[in-house]
């Protein structure tokens, strides 16, 4: 059903009719939208000092009943909100481990022991960086409970995103995930020029590509007349000629989710963005925004353009290969752990890619796992980040990380699972999400691509096992930063990925069986 | 056919008998050093309890008929994999029975002992936590029911051989010595490994009853091949030619390890391994020949070299090799002499032991010298050791009464009833016995006093010496409360068969031949040693002594053989890794290093570029989706 095509079509003639919307299936979006506008409430009238406890109780307390919402929901599958939503297994299951993730970020972002100054972001954004008045607000102990408003947001258009079932509705989530996470990025406490800057190009970058994807989606309203992604479909089945315009439309559609999930050639604002970003926010941001748009980026290719497959599989074949392979090879030559990292997650992405490349049921199972996986280890990974300081701030180059594995052997080991999993070694999670990708785009024929990837995973196990070599077996020297002990927020969300990192290792099964019986995406 | 019984009553501790010093070794090595002043009783606790389990077992043992007398514990599956099943299952029959005997009591003697002997280390925690682990494995070894399980005691056993070696592992020579001994018992045991794999491809089992049961599906080529891996094995363990070397390193060890690892109970597994595999053996007849070529061999290489070192415990583990070559020789022998073979084993075991712990007394007074050149007219200074060592001494060279005489009489009547040769070779092998004993006995305790100077030699502690005695009236006693009382031939007889030959000349003329000619090796021990002057340096000696000193050239040999290819081969294959491997892998790496720093420059940092980069990467997506869409 394009239920809004056809109440577009249906104004002239009928009256309008009140959509009926079924507000269990939309409660966990709901709640955590709801809770931001709360959140907008407390930031007006509660005093400054109940403010933060204020904020941290609407957050934890409404990503567990949004979670709650979520596991409610098990089993359900149909449409919702006149076809705009899709409540289904694979939608749910993304949807509550954005939550999750959601969860462990905020307790990254909540933490507040480890730098002298208070949280990881800037006592007041409005102050200009290196400002008298930036001096008096970090001396009185300011800081910004606003970014508890964004985050509920960004997290709201986050879970919407791989449920929305019509073009429209993908862009508003977009949007919505996109808008307070450019602004959350500007905020960083320290290094604030930087962090300016990468905000503004995330938001210019950012914008240009949401053009290609709304430009993209007006095509494809074009040729099908409808903007839902089962009328898509349909008309996708039905229409000759035209190529011309259907190519280009699902070209810049496409392009606008691979600027999203930062694959090449759409990936340079990663690395600016993740160096630039609160390395909380920058843990959060890289493993919840990567599950929801390669959520949206899977439904909109196996939903509406599913009959379209033997057009962009070989497309993304390309692009696959060339975000791996660009990916691992510049994160050869960092010398920054950020960025490294934020090259790790553009290769990843490739990575993930494959089991998109597959368009099959366990191509679509694989990326799901692999998506679980890599969010947790990536809240790992951020998480010792902020933990590894010198006494001005972060100690991000690797230089510091020399010797780490000497002076603190337990935060050390932990990073190593991390960077085991990322590389893919059995045992961690790492290895069952390649695995399960693999095995998934070898079974689809796409033998070659496979052997790419094992090649640029083999470049891509030179960077992370460097970090482990440089822990480990050099010697500590003067420069070699101290690990900070965290507050219990960090230790929370540092314990929990470790923990599943490992668990999904040794016991994936579990969880893939959970994946198994979601099934596929409703049509 | 033996009876398998279920273990009841007290043959349901079966399980405990390891429990309890594992569970010991686990509390003594993990606990720390608050343990450290109780430790050392708990050890010495563990392997009493078993002791007494063991007495108990063996009581309740012969209450039952003989063909009553295996029981049989199934603990829980162990493994499985297709069609292979294992359990952790522990089977007590009358011969594991003589070795938990042996292996407890002694044990505990040779604990008690260490409480003196170690007394001032300051790792004894750590000593009797290694003990405790050696008498668990061993254990183990002997009550596994397959040969999967013996092969985890047959490992655990060489690793507390080798913690325990290398246990002062500050001194370089006990380090290496550790090593030594763990690498080329390696050997070994990969053949043990192999033996096992090819009973599982031919019987599909690897248990004993399974694989005994069914050795008559086998071709006489598959157990020839099974037989001769398993004596590979028993070579290793048993410092058996050609894997002997180490026995003789293996004494940097502390004397009580020397005495019940090295003497008592570990290197006679080899014995246990070719006698629980009795089946096997007897139906390849080319194997057993095998054995007791080797055993001949090592009778007389380690009785050389027993008779060149100067280094008590050295002469000591010489005459150790020598002993058990006579018990593998008799293994070889079939059903005439695998009874003897074991009867030897345990009076071996008891005067072996009593010899070392009284070497080991010796040191103790003599400040941890070993070498016998600086000894001499000790028997005054320390009468208890002087006694019992003399007691040991007698029993090994075979004078009646003592236990040796029994055991070692027995293996070279069953010599002869098997083959002339083999009996003349084990006559000549007690001549020279009983001269190297004579020298070793007549260099301390004899003679003129050649001590160092500031040595003061007194008696060792109760603690010490009570040890001492309870295993001299062992080897006086034992041989014949066994052979009269015990029966120990009719006791083994449902295990491992008997067979019994007539020989061509009468018992009383064997007897006195060998007992001629062992005091004729005596008397020439005793004038040389004991009348004339003992030098403090050694003399050069003829090209035979020199060759023992060197201990028959089995490092040379070794190193020939072994090391030196070794070395070819591993330099070999590092220049390989260095040039090839190394060359491919540090050229690609260099490459896409390469490659890497000529992309960063495209990360420009301006937006400009990115966008640029954005719009070309739009393009090329709709290119591509037109390329395909045109081929």
């Amino acid at each position: 059903m394009n239920a809004v095509a056809s109440v577009i079509h249906a104004v002239d003639a009928t009256p309008w009719v009140m959509p009926t919307l079924d507000y269990r299936l939309l409660a966990p979006v709901l709640i955590v939208l709801g809770a931001g506008v709360v959140s907008v409430l407390f930031e007006a009238f509660l005093p400054r000092g109940a403010r933060r406890p204020a904020q941290l109780s609407l957050v934890f307390v409404s990503l567990i009943a949004a979670l709650i919402a979520v596991i409610n929901l098990n089993g359900v599958r149909e449409t919702a909100g006149q076809g705009a939503l899709a409540i289904d297994g694979p939608g749910l299951i993304l949807q509550g481990t954005v939550v999750v993730i959601a969860i462990l970020g905020a307790l990254l972002m909540a933490e507040r022991g480890l730098d002298p100054n208070g949280d990881a972001f800037a006592a007041r954004a409005s102050s200009l960086p290196g400002s008298e008045d930036e001096r008096q607000f970090t001396a009185r102990g300011y800081f910004q409970t606003e970014i508890w408003t964004f985050f509920l947001f960004a997290v709201g258009g986050m879970m919407l995103f791989p449920i929305a079932n019509d073009l429209l509705m993908m862009f508003v989530a977009l949007e919505v995930m996109s808008l307070p996470l450019y602004l959350l990025a500007g905020m960083a406490r320290r290094r604030r020029l930087l962090s300016q800057e990468a905000a503004l190009k995330y938001f210019v970058l950012g914008a240009f590509a949401s053009a290609f994807f709304l430009y993209g989606a007006a095509l494809l309203y074009g040729f099908s007349g409808s903007i839902s992604f089962a009328g898509i479909a349909s008309s996708l089945g039905s229409k000759t000629g035209e190529t011309a315009l259907i190519l280009i439309a699902i070209g810049l559609v496409v392009a606008g989710l691979l600027f999203k999930i930062g694959a090449a050639p759409f990936h340079q604002w990663a690395p600016d963005v993740y160096q630039g970003a609160p390395t909380p926010l920058t843990g959060f941001m890289a493993a919840a925004v990567k599950i929801a748009a390669f959520g949206a980026l899977l439904r909109l290719l196996y939903v509406a353009l599913g009959g379209m497959r033997w057009d962009w599989a070989p497309m993304l074949w390309v692009i696959s290969i060339l975000t791996m392979f660009i990916g691992a090879i510049l994160a050869l030559t960092q010398s920054d752990m950020k960025r490294m990292i934020a090259y790790s997650s553009i290769a990843q992405a490739g990575f993930i890619l494959l089991g998109v490349v597959a368009a099959s049921a366990a191509g679509l199972a694989g990326s799901i796992f692999y998506l679980i996986a890599y969010a947790f280890t990536t809240i790992g990974v951020f998480a010792v980040i902020s933990m590894v300081r010198d006494e001005n701030g972060e100690a991000t180059h690797l230089s510091k990380w020399a010797g780490l594995g000497r002076k603190s052997p337990f935060i050390a080991t932990l990073f190593t699972i991390f960077m085991l999993a990322l590389t893919g070694i059995p045992l961690t999670s790492g290895f069952i999400g390649k695995f399960y990708v693999f095995t998934a785009a070898y079974a689809s024929g796409d033998k070659w691509l496979v052997i790419a990837a094992v090649l640029a995973s083999l470049i891509a196990a030179f960077f992370y096992m460097r970090v482990v070599v440089l822990m480990f077996f050099t010697e500590p020297t003067q420069e070699t930063a101290t690990v900070a002990i965290p507050s219990v927020f960090t230790t929370v969300a540092l314990a929990a990925s470790a923990t599943v990192t490992v668990l999904l290792g040794i016991f994936p099964q579990p969880l893939l069986d959970l994946i198994n019986n979601a099934g596929v995406f409703i049509r | 056919m033996q009876e398998v019984m279920p273990a009841t009553g007290v043959f349901s501790l079966l399980w405990l008998l390891i429990a309890l010093p594992l569970a010991g070794a686990a509390i003594l090595l993990f606990s720390g050093r608050k343990t450290n002043k109780w430790g050392p009783y708990l050890g010495v606790f563990t392997v009493f309890v078993d002791a007494v389990i063991a007495i108990w077992m063996l009581i309740a043992m012969m209450g039952n008929g003989s063909e009553q007398r295996t029981f049989s514990q199934n603990e829980f599956s162990w493994m499985f994999a297709g069609n292979f099943k294992v359990d952790m299952a522990f089977q007590l029959d009358q011969l594991s029975m003589v070795f938990v005997l042996l292996i407890t009591i002694v044990g505990t003697l040779i604990h008690v002992y260490s409480l003196g002997y170690m007394s001032h280390d300051p790792d004894k925690r750590k000593f009797f936590g290694y003990l405790n682990l050696f008498v668990a494995a061993m254990l183990l070894l002997v009550l596994a029911n397959n040969y999967l399980l013996l092969y985890v005691g047959w490992e655990g056993v060489g690793l507390a051989s080798f913690l325990l070696i290398s246990f002062w592992q500050i001194k370089p020579t006990a380090a290496a010595a550790g090593k030594k001994a763990f690498i080329i018992n390696r050997v070994g045991d990969v053949g043990l490994s192999l033996a096992i794999m090819v009973m599982f491809v031919t019987f599909g089992s690897v248990g004993f009853d399974e694989v005994f049961g069914s050795t008559g599906q086998a071709s006489e080529g598959t157990l020839t091949a099974i037989g001769l891996l398993l004596l590979l094995a028993a070579c290793g363990k048993s410092a058996q030619f050609p894997l002997q070397a180490w026995l003789l390193d293996a004494m940097e060890g502390p004397t009580p390890v020397s005495a019940l690892i090295h003497a008592a109970t570990m290197v006679t597994a080899g014995v246990y391994l070719i006698t629980r595999s009795n089946p096997i053996f007897d139906a390849a007849t080319w194997a057993a020949t095998a054995v007791v070529v080797i055993g001949v061999i090592t009778m007389f290489m380690g009785a050389i070299i027993g008779s060149a070192k100067d280094d008590i415990k050295k002469s000591l583990a010489g005459s150790t090799m020598s002993q058990i070559g006579y018990m593998v020789l008799a293994a070889g022998l079939g059903p005439i002499g695998y009874v003897f073979a074991i009867f030897h084993l345990l009076t071996h075991g008891v005067f072996k032991a009593g010899l070392f712990l009284g070497a080991g007394s010796v040191m103790h007074g003599m400040n941890d010298n070993v070498n016998m050149r600086r000894y001499g007219a000790l028997r005054t200074a320390m009468i208890v050791t002087y006694a019992t060592f003399i007691i040991g001494t007698l029993s090994i060279m075979g004078i009646p009464p003592f236990s040796g005489f029994w055991s070692k009489d027995s293996i070279i009547h069953a010599a002869f009833e098997s083959n002339t040769l083999v009996g003349i070779l084990t006559i000549i092998a007690a001549a020279i016995t009983g001269f190297y004993m004579t020298r070793m006995a007549a260099m301390t305790f004899f003679g003129k006093a050649r001590w160092e100077d500031g040595v003061h030699p007194h008696e060792s502690p109760k603690v010490m010496t009570i040890p001492l005695i309870i295993l001299a009236v062992g080897s006086t006693f034992m041989g014949m409360a066994l052979l009269f009382w015990g029966n120990i031939e009719t006791w083994l007889e449902p295990v491992v068969g008997i067979k019994k030959e007539e020989i061509g000349i009468p018992d009383w003329l064997l007897m006195t031949i060998t007992l001629v000619l062992v005091l004729a090796g005596a008397a020439y021990g005793w004038i040389q040693y004991a009348r004339r002057e003992v030098p403090i340096v050694a003399p050069r000696g003829n090209w035979l002594t020199r060759a023992a000193r060197e201990d028959l050239y089995g490092d040379a040999v070794n190193n020939t053989l072994v090391v030196q290819p070794s070395f070819w081969l591993s330099r070999f294959l590092v220049w390989f890794d260095g040039s090839w491997i190394d060359g491919f892998v540090n050229g690609s790496a260099a490459f896409f290093g390469g490659l890497s720093a000529r992309l960063r420059p495209y990360q420009s940092g301006f937006i400009r570029s990115y966008a640029l980069s954005m719009v070309g990467g739009a393009v090329l997506v709709v290119l591509a989706l037109v390329l395909v869409r045109l081929s």
